[in-house]
């Protein structure tokens, strides 16, 4: 009798020690590599007071900044969440031949280093490029301009909707949608009456990561811009040219920028989790009840 | 209304699933495609139902050809094995889908609708869970809510795709008496796929019975259990006992296992098909039979003894080499078989297949039947 009752409440691995051990090496990791910086953003931009950093962030070429990052996010992320829906549509409601192949594709933007996905851009529609060459003759010019940024936002981003959506829609399969066929709905009132409201959270989800990342695109961003001060800076390309000023407090004033836009995106994100969560136990509380 | 399927080909890949198949399903009744998993009747359901299309073939409904009819517009009931209801909505708002998707000029104004949801949500017996969700519903409340659903729209012809399959044995019970009930009432032409042998002979007024997408026979419950014409008809149909063997001189023989079969003129191998309850068991071997089985296991469980007995001195080629019979509990306490006993069949009616395509001969042993069960108890 004793012996099973020790033996319930002692696990393996269930000693105190190591759990108190592995807790204060996570929270000590975290506050190192995650807090700490992310308060040096802060402290650095308030560093010469609110005054400093307000003049920091209205200046002209900031407020250039700022504007174009969130067009390129305005455009990326509409154009992503349509594809993404549409992707994974195809791939978790369509059987052909290259389906499997099409799915390993869709992690591409995420295996390739951004820097390689911008020069592949470049290379390609740059001036001297396959497309770009026949372009200019057209007197389209893509790279070094916010076409270009969008089009390596976009691919760099591309994946986030579908990855969501895609794991949700196969396992809600498409019973549902074929109930509605059957008593005769149109395509587009079967999408907006059932598949939209499935697989609403995960769309959420996906565009708050891609909101988040098309914000905060670096490095094929700056292959593909050619740092354009008030043209084509993005606020991260702006962040590294004020570093490079040696303006310190205008690089982090800028900074802080990201950071709390960040910072909201974890919010956001932690709330559209939350939603899924709730809903869910509510419907198994109700389910036992 | 009628169905009619001609010369139905459909395959996936390099799988068969239906292999030039057609059927006429005929208005009013309930037919249920029978058939293993593999044998192309889900297949055939959802081509029926314009969800899959054929690679060749047509179907038409009351003559009127609607193998190119969208499934929107087919204006059939279809009810889904896993139920497939609409998870964020209410059941009133499943119920309502159907009548809410018709073209704006059909479609009935609000009001009406509300009322038909409220009358089927009476007729499933469910009046207050109108407001709730599929998820805080049992399985069989489930399958009523996406029955319901499938009828508001009053079609005439209702598919059920293993309706039941989902569901524990005692709601399954229920449930098929409750869609039979439903049927009658309504008329609809209904064809249900089911793996159950059981539920497809009670329930329905025709059977279809399907393997390797091939129809193996079409017919009425009683008929088919009566009279099946191939030996994968029988031995879906149920548990069957057969000897298989050498047919000299209108005698079958195998090892020390021998049937006299009057009124056979076939010469050459054949197999003897049995139902449990076409064979009775007794301690000494009957004039027109030798079959020695022991006995392998006794179950009391049910209106009848089921005994199940292993050939001795020769095989079976049944399942597991086991021959069942049922016996009666009044013959068990005479009788008490126990595990290792010794016993002898005696067939009463019997079937025999001998070419390998062709239908089965009853052979009948009349002068059996005449022999007082007293005498050969011993």
């Amino acid at each position: 009798m004793n012996a099973s009752q020790s033996s319930r409440h002692r696990r393996v691995g269930d000693s105190p020690a190591i759990k108190w051990l592995l807790i204060g090496t996570a929270v000590a990791v975290a506050i190192a590599l995650l807090i700490m910086p992310l308060l040096v953003i802060f402290v650095e931009a308030l560093g010469a007071g609110w005054g400093t950093l307000a003049d920091n962030l209205t200046d002209q070429y900031t407020l250039h900044a700022i504007g174009l990052t969130l067009f390129v996010a305005a455009l990326t992320v509409p154009l992503n969440l349509v594809f993404g829906t549409a992707l994974a549509w195809l791939v978790t409601r369509f059987r052909f031949p290259g389906r499997k192949l099409l799915i390993t594709l869709i992690d591409i933007p995420f295996a390739v280093s951004p820097v390689v996905a911008g020069l592949l851009y470049l290379l390609l529609y740059g001036r001297n490029g396959w497309v770009g060459s026949w372009l200019a003759d057209h007197d389209v010019q893509l790279m070094f301009s916010w076409p270009g940024i969008v089009m390596v936002t976009v691919f760099v981003t591309c994946p986030f909707v579908a990855r969501e959506l895609i794991p949700l829609m196969q396992q809600q399969g498409s019973e549902e949608e074929e109930a509605g066929v059957v008593l005769g709905a149109s395509g587009w009132r079967i999408f907006r009456t059932i598949t939209l409201p499935n697989i609403k959270w995960a769309l959420i989800y996906g565009v708050v990561l891609t909101n988040a990342r098309a914000v905060g695109e670096f490095g094929a961003v700056s292959v593909v811009s050619g740092n354009i001060r008030g043209q084509t800076n993005t606020l991260p390309l702006h962040v590294e040219l004020l570093y490079q000023d040696y303006n310190i407090v205008g690089a982090f004033a800028s900074a802080s920028l990201l950071a709390g836009i960040a910072v909201f995106t974890l919010a956001v994100k932690g709330f559209v989790e939350w939603r899924q969560t709730r809903t869910l136990n509510r419907l198994q509380t109700e389910e036992t009840a | 209304m009628t169905i009619t399927v001609d010369g139905i080909n459909k395959r996936f890949g390099q799988f068969q699933a239906l292999n030039n198949v057609s059927l006429n399903i005929p208005e009013g009744k309930l037919t249920a495609l029978l058939g293993p998993s593999g044998s192309g009747k889900t297949t055939l359901l959802r081509i029926i139902a314009g969800l899959e299309s054929a690679d060749s073939g047509r179907v038409a409904f009351s003559g009127k050809d609607v193998t190119k009819l969208h499934v929107r517009d087919r204006n059939i009931g279809f009810v889904f094995q896993h139920y497939a209801l609409f998870r964020h909505m209410t059941v009133a708002q499943n119920i309502a889908f159907g009548l809410e998707s018709l073209p704006r000029k059909q479609r009935p104004p609000k009001a009406e609708i509300q009322k038909r949801v409220s009358e089927l949500l009476d007729m499933i017996q469910l009046p207050h869970r109108a407001q709730r969700f599929p998820a805080q519903l049992s399985g069989g409340q489930k399958q009523r809510v996406a029955l319901a659903r499938s009828i508001a729209t009053r079609p005439k012809i209702l598919l059920l795709d293993e309706p039941f399959g989902a569901l524990d044995a005692k709601v399954r019970k229920d449930l098929r008496r409750w869609l039979r009930n439903l049927h009658d009432e309504f008329h609809f032409t209904s064809i249900f796929v089911t793996h159950d042998q059981e539920e497809a002979l009670e329930l329905s007024d025709q059977v279809v019975v399907m393997s390797q997408g091939n129809v193996e026979q079409v017919n009425e419950p009683t008929e088919l259990y009566a009279r099946p014409d191939s030996r994968f008809v029988f031995n879906f149909l149920g548990q069957v006992n057969v000897l298989s063997g050498e047919v000299k001189h209108g005698s079958l023989s195998q090892g020390n296992a021998r049937v006299t079969l009057p009124g056979i003129q076939h010469q050459g191998s054949a197999q003897l098909y049995l139902r449990p309850h076409e064979v009775r068991l007794a301690t000494v071997p009957a004039e027109h039979a030798n079959l020695p089985l022991r006995i392998e296991a006794v179950s009391l469980i049910g209106s009848e003894v089921r005994v199940e007995l292993r050939p001795e001195g020769w095989t079976s080629e049944g399942s597991d080499d086991i021959w069942e019979v049922g016996i009666s509990h009044a013959e068990f306490n005479d009788q008490r078989p126990t595990r290792g006993d010794l016993r002898y069949a005696v067939p009463e009616v019997g079937h025999l297949f001998t070419g390998k395509d062709t239908q089965p001969e009853t052979v009948s042993w009349a002068e059996a039947k005449s022999f007082p069960r007293v005498r050969l108890i011993n």
